[in-house]
């Protein structure tokens, strides 16, 4: 094929769509929403690719996984070929292919995006595609691994910044204990991230591919309490710590009214209906409050998850309050939109100001002020200002506050000279992860406060290479 | 993992277990609680350890069943093993030599009492122990609590046991007796802990509860367990389980509580239409 038909032909194939759920129906139930690519959807997906000399794609991947590299591998039908050079890179792939967000990321920076040419190679589904294929027929095998280099590595969290750096870890023959709080493995990718996102078998299955590799895991361990940090360097003898023990303090707005029964942090709302499996209740044992009314505050990827679980959990209304308007929201486009078809109504430039309370102590209704939009803030958005004297209710059952999360304290204040910022994060190289701690790393939401799960893992995995290097273990 | 080592029925749907958890019984320290589920797809419902003993690695557990996953417990047998458990959890009580501690249990909340008081006790400090319950048939603990305790005083709601009334009145004579007391440590219904502030801010004597909120994770993650405590939202499950009981508000707590009666309703009912939920045929499940 010359340059010049080559030229002429990329263009031909759009891409390609996600085969997706039906919204009525998907949003009566707990399956996952997008149902990924078949061989042929990915063939014709990879195509589009024009494998650049110089991939900007790859500069836009905090693990830097070589996407040309592995979109090429799907482009020849060598699927499993492609999932192991995923795989190099990134140890939880079907993950990643779920919840990053690739139109900032990687997807931003294809070429077939910045020149205008369409929009860019979808990324993010043949990741998917690949990591999902390879389960499925690559016959569980695993990569070698090199001879123990004695070196043991202790983990705080399961959640994707620990996982990544475990799996970076055992692959280069170092030992690793992950220490989890919960009953189950995976942090906020199990309690948080809704099943109907990322279903808990296939965290499931990431995690026990790593248990395959050599990965011990503690589960009910709160680092913290039973021990601490200190405790595993000095009694364990850890050569090394990583703390990934997430933001996890859910904040609240400090409004009247926020401690009413029908009132939940978005982390309890979810937890309950994901980790406890509320939604099969009473098959499972834990309640949650099935709103028939339900308002969520907040605007972000996690007030989006909410307001679509309360949706399937048999809400009759779910409505989004946000101070500021569509354009501003920080959740991912696709998390809205997605909202939007299932049914998740929106009150933009709206703040609470009180819930209203009966005389059992229930939620019945929401105290609001009408914004507008003021001057840009220091975050570039137009900072949302009060409307004097317009104010309003709106009549709700259920309550659930997802305005983000602090940094749970129970790790940085048990640890000995770690220090932490001002927002009680614990204060880290965000290069390399090294705290003020000897031996100590940390990553993830603890560091960064509330982010994204493939940041979590770029700091694990950064955090990796740091280790060995500091333990002069060869990376190659 | 886990493992029931030894159970008995100390009162009517009340019960003790000695388990298995060598670590949990090292770290342990009074005043400090557990999480546990019973089975895949169970509860974490939270239950403040009554006893350990780090060198057999042992820590024990009393509960009353109310809620499907208490009944549930109560179903389990020796050599059954509990599905998770996590803990201790929870800041440890503040213990220290502070002279005369008076210590009040009600009903089931004695057992959260005992290694506090036993603690105290431990400390030099001079300790009165008041136990109350409904009835004879629900006082738990006796014989344990006057090892630790250089005085204790028995009431029953129903005169069928010791002192005929509640435990505030007993604790009233105390203080009317003139007594100096330094601290009192209160742990029970809620009502209970209510009242017991009422006697107690009159005389000026500090006390500190116990607060037993709805939990889910207990490590501060979720905020199920929101108490107020001087007008400030806090962490049942981080920032207590103990506070100042003057500032705390009970009436909150007391409808918080309540959040999930329907549901719990349901749950339970589900479970005793199962073969082990039935108590008349289960092995564990006869009282």
């Amino acid at each position: 094929m010359s340059e010049q038909e080559k030229k002429e032909k990329k263009p031909k194939v759009p891409r390609q769509k996600m085969p997706e759920q039906d919204p009525i129906e998907r949003a009566q139930n707990f399956y996952e929403v997008a149902l990924g690519y078949d061989n042929d959807l990915a063939l014709l997906e990879a195509s589009r690719c024009l494998h650049c000399k110089k991939p900007y794609c790859m500069s836009g991947c905090p693990v830097e996984v070589d996407i040309p590299d592995f979109v090429e591998m799907v482009k020849a039908g060598d699927f499993i070929g492609a999932a192991w050079k995923l795989k190099e890179k990134n140890s939880l792939p079907r993950i990643a292919g779920r919840v990053c967000p690739q139109e900032s990321q990687c997807e931003s920076k294809c070429v077939l995006n910045k020149k205008g040419k369409g929009e860019p190679c979808a990324i993010g589904r043949l990741e998917r595609f690949v990591a999902d294929y390879a389960a499925v027929h690559g016959g569980g095998k695993l990569p070698e691994l090199p001879k123990p280099t004695g070196l043991k590595v202790g983990v705080v969290g399961s959640g994707p910044a620990g996982l990544t750096l475990a799996g970076a870890l055992i692959k280069r023959g170092v030992a690793v204990t992950v220490f989890e709080a919960l009953h189950e493995l995976g942090g906020v990718l199990v309690y948080g991230i809704p099943e109907f996102r990322l279903p808990k078998a296939i965290v499931r299955a990431e995690v026990d591919e790593l248990r395959k590799l050599g990965v011990e895991f503690k589960t009910n361990w709160v680092i913290g309490r039973i021990e601490t940090v200190d405790d595993l360097l000095e009694k364990r003898k850890f050569d090394g710590v990583f703390i990934g023990s997430g933001a996890g303090a859910p904040l609240f707005l400090k409004i009247p009214g926020e401690n009413l029964n029908g009132v939940y942090s978005a982390n309890e709302f979810l937890t309950r209906a994901n980790l406890m499996k509320a939604f099969l209740f009473p098959q499972a044992d834990t309640p949650v409050a099935k709103g028939r009314r339900v308002v969520v505050f907040g605007g972000g990827n996690v007030a989006m998850d909410s307001a679509r679980t309360a949706l399937r959990l048999g809400a009759e209304e779910v409505t989004i309050v946000y101070r500021r308007t569509m354009e501003e929201l920080p959740a991912r486009v696709e998390e809205v939109h997605h909202a939007v078809e299932e049914g998740v109504k929106f009150k933009f430039l709206t703040a609470p100001i009180k819930i209203i309370g009966n005389e059992t102590g229930w939620a019945v209704g929401l105290n609001c002020q009408k914004m507008t939009l003021g001057e840009p803030d220091a975050s570039g958005r137009r900072r949302p200002v009060p409307v004097e004297g317009d104010f309003f209710d709106i009549e709700c059952d259920t309550v659930i506050v997802a305005i983000g999360n602090a940094a749970n304290p129970l790790v940085p204040t048990t640890t000995k000279l770690l220090e932490t910022n001002k927002w009680g994060n614990i204060v880290a190289d965000l290069e390399t992860g090294k705290t003020s701690k000897d031996r100590v790393w940390a990553g993830g939401d603890i560091v960064t406060g509330a982010a994204t799960v493939i940041l979590a893992m770029g700091a694990g995995r950064k955090a990796a290479l740091s280790m060995m290097s500091t333990f002069g273990v060869s990376v190659a | 993992m886990f493992e029931i080592l030894h159970k008995e029925r100390i009162g009517p749907g009340v019960n003790r277990a000695v388990i298995s958890a060598p670590d949990i019984a090292r770290a342990h320290k009074p005043g400090q609680f557990i999480i546990l589920r019973t089975h895949d797809e169970g509860e974490r419902i939270p239950l403040t350890v009554a006893d350990k003993d780090a060198e057999k690695g042992t820590i024990t557990l009393i509960w009353q069943e109310v809620g499907v996953t208490t009944y549930y417990f109560g179903t389990m047998c020796v050599g059954d093993c509990l599905h998770d458990l996590c803990g201790p959890l929870g800041k440890p009580t503040h213990i220290e030599k502070f002279g005369n501690v008076v210590g009040v249990g009600g009903g089931i909340g004695v057992a959260p009492l005992f290694p506090i008081t036993k603690g105290m006790y431990g400390a030099g400090n001079h300790v009165t122990t008041i136990i109350g319950a409904r009835t004879e048939g629900l006082l738990i603990m006796t014989e344990d609590m006057k090892k630790v305790s250089h005085e204790t005083l028995i009431a029953t709601d129903d005169g069928s046991f010791g002192i005929h009334g509640f435990v505030t009145q007993v604790l009233q004579g105390l203080i009317d007796k003139g007594d100096k007391i330094d601290l009192c440590v209160a742990i029970g219904p809620v009502p209970m802990m209510k009242a017991v502030v009422n006697v107690t801010r009159k005389a000026n004597l500090p006390t500190v509860c116990s607060l037993n909120p709805i939990m889910v994770d207990g490590t501060g993650m979720c905020g199920a367990c929101r108490v107020e405590v001087g007008g400030k939202t806090m962490f049942g499950c981080v920032d207590g389980p103990e506070f100042d009981a003057f500032q705390v508000d009970f009436d909150l707590l007391m409808k918080r509580l309540a959040m999930y009666k329907g549901p719990e309703l349901i749950a339970l009912n589900k479970f005793r239409e199962t073969d082990r939920g039935c108590q008349c045929t289960f092995p564990g499940g006869a009282a």
